[in-house]
């Protein structure tokens, strides 16, 4: 492979791996004084004019009447409306309801009142604007509450003013102001106008409330978008229409790398409703522009089969090659010898099998897999006077302005993102290329277009999650706890120097196997086909290879197993223990906490109906500690009935119960319909499934209820998108094990024979 | 020209539409109706269900060529007088929705299904609901909604 190719691709894979580390960084649970002080201020200085302007068509006049702005999350009108600006993208996770809440209650905004609108896409007004790595809630936390509580403070003020009372005696609920001695009251939109001249308060004068004093978190609330979903209003990218709207379609090769040599152009331009076809040389990075032929239309059906009928003749001199086949083979090569440069190595693994009372071997493997979120990646794009201007369900609009301007050389404020509902994203719209290809081609067409990709095109060009292989090798001591942990993991690299992102170790695992010696080493194989962050990653496969082989370990001592996991948890180990620092850490109290409320919830240790099995696993994931337990039947087909998940989660106090449920199920199901049927292949470099036709998403009729616990604490929040997903299938191979004595170790099960 | 009853109005399309056109890009390029939602244009999601004659069909695979005089009812005219369907409304009450891309789809599927069934069982939900993909899961709470709407909107649990 030419090394040109390589170290594009190099690049790309790095800039997912940063994306990552980003969405891992979950931040320190208090700012600095001066970071407050500093936010609060370009809140405002940089918020009032923008938020106006965005929100008023060019040229109108601001009538007096016109709603005042209090700071860049909140507006005021008259008629005692608040608006909420929701900063982040709405991808299925909630975050406009759970961030509207949060706002809400520090101002003490009165709910059945409140109006979320998604916020500008502006990064140097808002801050981070992704959706990643479920930080949307850890980051906005303090920011959203001083949001809310910054706004109250002026709203006090400007009634304290008026009446000529001490502010301190005013108090807010329900979107109003009193004061009792006097016995005076006005609502928030009365107050608004005078409100929006006060002074801007000191991050230290504010007081935040405690978890008692909340009126509106925590409770149920039906998400803010709902009347508008279930009577089909306009929200997704999909849905953007634009007078002289016109549409396109992009075609890239089938083994990423190759490039367009020709194309059957005369008979596509000659077909109804074409309106153009051109091939686009891209960038040559897959986060960006790879190369392809975009045919534009009048119609997406038109665009659709223009597309059908499209013949190129793909240069593939550099294109892709990867077979899951060879991985596969290849892997288990590898996996016979230990390498001798191993990562970690504490201890004395050696000398822990010599005298282990019980030592294991097993060999985990897992497939790739697609993020094949429901709406098909789109976005529409319009270049105009100057101005670039993009509509698009991204995870990351703020990164997409910046990447956008970059690659049509213009200057970021001339760049205008708007953040659009995402039908899902799974991690899948954290990277941007679909909005770089609609960039790329409205540079060309002139007049908006919307680049509209196929189901096929989803599939074919997704970053997925990463396969994987592992030999591990564990022990006992003679007091039945885990002694010794090896775990050799053969994975991929673009580069030939680092894993592909997702790829690599995860640290949770790491900090939470903890045995006295641990010995952990990497092998990689070669990879081009792009890989990238997938609900949990790394965590939502290495989990199930940790938790099973803890779960083997415990048979084989003739341990109970929740009492082994308790043991592994509470272990101390000096030099695994994870220094105080900014993240939200692992916390055995916590882990032994859902672990062990999970144990009571299933019933462990009680009889259960014969031939029923029961399994349980818990993981530490992107700041939430959460345990799961599966009950399941088996038949001699190997057809399994799952009759009940419980989930018992610890991530701080909960924003919206009804949310955090739906995360938590929505998670516990995706995990199990993963585990079950889900397998990405690629043979001459081609992904082998093109629709769910291939790709059985786990359908109703195989969805079990799921009882959700939460156990709240006074931690700060953090998010469910993620961390419910990675304990399904441990807990899902265990129950098997339980009601059968057979182990899984291969994901999808279904290539072990098993259905659901 | 294509003559089409949506909704319970005539909407014209114009003649340079290819008569093969499924249903689904008619209503959503054409006639601006965007509820239905592309998933994956083999009637594999059921995203963009409507309903044709009352019948729940998948717009993606119906060419509009096919439809004629019958009624197309899409998830823009399931409520009538400015009232919610039940279904809209304990979609709502359940707060069914995670992106909510597919939920057209599954609402236009059970109300199809109501029709029929008017108090159906587990079974019947997932029998007549299994073509209908959810990829957030949100299952146990589509039950749940089906069953309220069901039970005249009392929460079914």
């Amino acid at each position: 492979m030419p090394v040109e190719t390589i170290s594009k691709f190099a690049l790309s894979d790095a800039y997912i791996a940063s994306l990552i580390r980003e969405a891992e960084g979950l931040p320190a649970p208090a700012l600095t004084e001066l970071g407050r002080r500093g936010f609060l201020k370009l809140t405002v200085a940089g918020g009032a004019g923008l938020v106006l302007a965005f929100h008023l068509p060019a040229g109108e006049a601001i009538a007096a009447e016109t709603p005042k702005v209090i700071n860049a999350f909140v507006r005021i009108s008259p008629d005692n409306v608040v608006t909420i600006y929701s900063k982040g993208p709405e991808i299925g996770q909630g975050i406009k309801t759970a961030f509207g809440l949060i706002i809400a209650e520090e101002l003490d905004a009165d709910w059945k009142t409140v109006v979320v609108e998604q916020a500008r896409v502006n990064p140097k007004v808002y801050g981070y604007q992704g959706a990643g790595g479920s930080t949307s809630i850890p980051r906005g936390w303090d920011q959203l509450r001083q949001a809310g509580a910054g706004a109250k403070a002026m709203l006090i003020a400007a009634a304290a003013k008026q009446w000529n009372v001490p502010a301190g005696e005013c108090t807010a609920q329900d979107s109003m102001v009193s004061h009792k001695a006097s016995g005076k009251s006005a609502t928030y939109g009365s107050l608004a106008e005078a409100a929006a001249k006060m002074p801007v308060p000191e991050a230290a004068s504010l007081k935040l409330k405690n978890r008692s004093e909340y009126r509106l978190l925590g409770k149920r609330y039906t998400g803010v978008d709902n009347h508008k979903l279930v009577t089909g209003q306009p929200l997704f990218g999909i849905d953007v229409q634009m007078p002289g709207m016109v549409y396109a379609s992009y075609t890239k090769c089938p083994a990423v790398g190759g490039k367009v040599a020709g194309f059957n152009e005369a008979e596509i331009k000659k077909m109804p409703g074409v309106l153009d076809a051109f091939v686009v040389e891209g960038t040559g990075k897959p986060v960006e522009v790879m190369p392809g032929v975009a045919i534009i239309a009048n119609s997406t059906w038109a665009a659709f089969k223009a597309k059908d009928a499209l013949k190129v003749n793909w240069d593939e001199s550099q294109a892709s090659k990867d077979s899951s086949t060879d991985h596969a083979n290849k892997a288990k090569q590898i996996s016979q010898t230990f390498p001798a440069n191993p990562s970690v190595n504490i201890g004395n693994v050696d000398q822990a099998f010599a005298n282990g009372a019980k030592t294991l071997e097993a060999y985990y493997d897992y497939s790739f897999v697609s993020h094949a979120p429901l709406e098909p990646m789109n976005t529409t794009a319009h270049w105009h006077d100057g101005m670039l201007e993009i509509w698009s369900p991204t995870q990351q609009a703020d990164r997409g302005l910046g990447m956008v301007a970059a690659m049509a050389g213009l200057p970021e404020d001339n760049v205008v993102v708007h953040q659009m509902r995402c039908g899902g994203g799974f991690g899948r719209r954290l990277m941007n290329d679909y909005m770089m290809e609609a960039a790329a081609i409205s540079l060309k067409v002139g007049k908006p277009v919307k680049l509209q990709w196929k189901r096929e095109d989803d599939f074919a060009h997704d970053f997925f999650r990463p396969g994987g292989f592992h030999a591990v090798k564990g022990t006992v001591d003679k007091s039945g706890k885990l002694d010794a942990w090896q775990e050799h993991f053969i994975t991929y690299t673009t580069d030939g120097k680092t894993e592909v992102s997702g790829g690599n170790f995860s640290t949770n695992l790491q900090n939470t196997t903890l045995a006295p010696n641990v010995r952990r080493a990497t092998s990689m194989m070669p990879l081009m086909t792009p890989t990238g962050p997938w609900r949990g990653p790394r965590d939502n496969a290495q989990v199930f290879v940790q938790q099973s082989f803890m779960h083997e370990l415990a048979v084989a001592a003739n341990r109970d197993h929740v009492q082994f996991l308790l043991d592994v948890v509470n272990r101390d180990i000096p030099e695994l223990k994870i220094k105080p620092g900014p993240n939200i850490n692992f916390n055995k109290d916590r882990a032994s906490g859902v672990i062990k409320l999970c144990a009571q919830k299933a019933g462990w240790g009680k009889k259960r109906p014969k031939g029923t099995g029961l399994g349980l696993a818990w993981a530490f994931s992107f700041g939430g500690h959460v345990a799961e337990a599966v009950e399941l039947s088996v038949d001699d087909k190997k057809h399994i009935t799952v009759h009940k998940i419980i989930v018992v989660a610890d991530v701080g106090p909960v924003i919206n119960l009804s949310g955090a449920e739906n995360q938590a199920q929505g998670g516990a199901i995706d995990g199990l319909s993963t585990a079950m049927g889900l397998e990405i292949s690629m043979e001459d470099g081609r992904i082998q499934q093109a629709n769910y036709g291939n790709y059985p998403l786990l359908r109703i009729r195989s969805a079990p209820p799921v009882e959700v616990y939460f156990i709240q604490s006074d931690f700060n929040p953090t998010g469910l998108g993620e961390p419910a997903v990675p304990p399904l299938a441990g807990a899902l191979g265990n129950a098997i094990f339980d009601a059968t004595g057979q182990r899984v170790r291969t994901m999808p099960l279904k290539k072990l024979g098993y259905t659901i | 020209m294509i003559r089409l009853q949506v909704n319970g109005e005539e909407r014209v399309v114009g003649d340079d539409i290819d008569p093969g056109t499924p249903l689904l890009w008619v209503l959503r390029d054409h006639l601006g109706l965007v509820g239905a939602k592309y998933g994956c244009g083999v009637g594999a999601c059921g995203a963009c269900t409507v309903h044709v004659d009352g019948k729940a069909v998948r717009s993606c695979s119906l060419p509009v060529s096919q439809i004629g005089a019958k009624q197309v009812t899409t998830i823009e005219g399931l409520s009538r007088n400015g009232k919610l369907h039940p279904l809209q409304q304990a979609w709502i009450d359940v707060d069914v929705p995670q992106c909510g891309y597919c939920q057209a789809g599954q609402i236009m599927n059970a109300a199809a299904l109501l029709n029929e069934k008017p108090k159906p069982t587990d079974a019947d939900i997932h029998q007549a609901m299994t073509g209908n993909m959810c990829r957030c899961a949100c299952y146990t709470r589509i039950r749940s909604a089906i069953k309220t709407a069901a039970n005249g909107g009392t929460h079914a649990g």
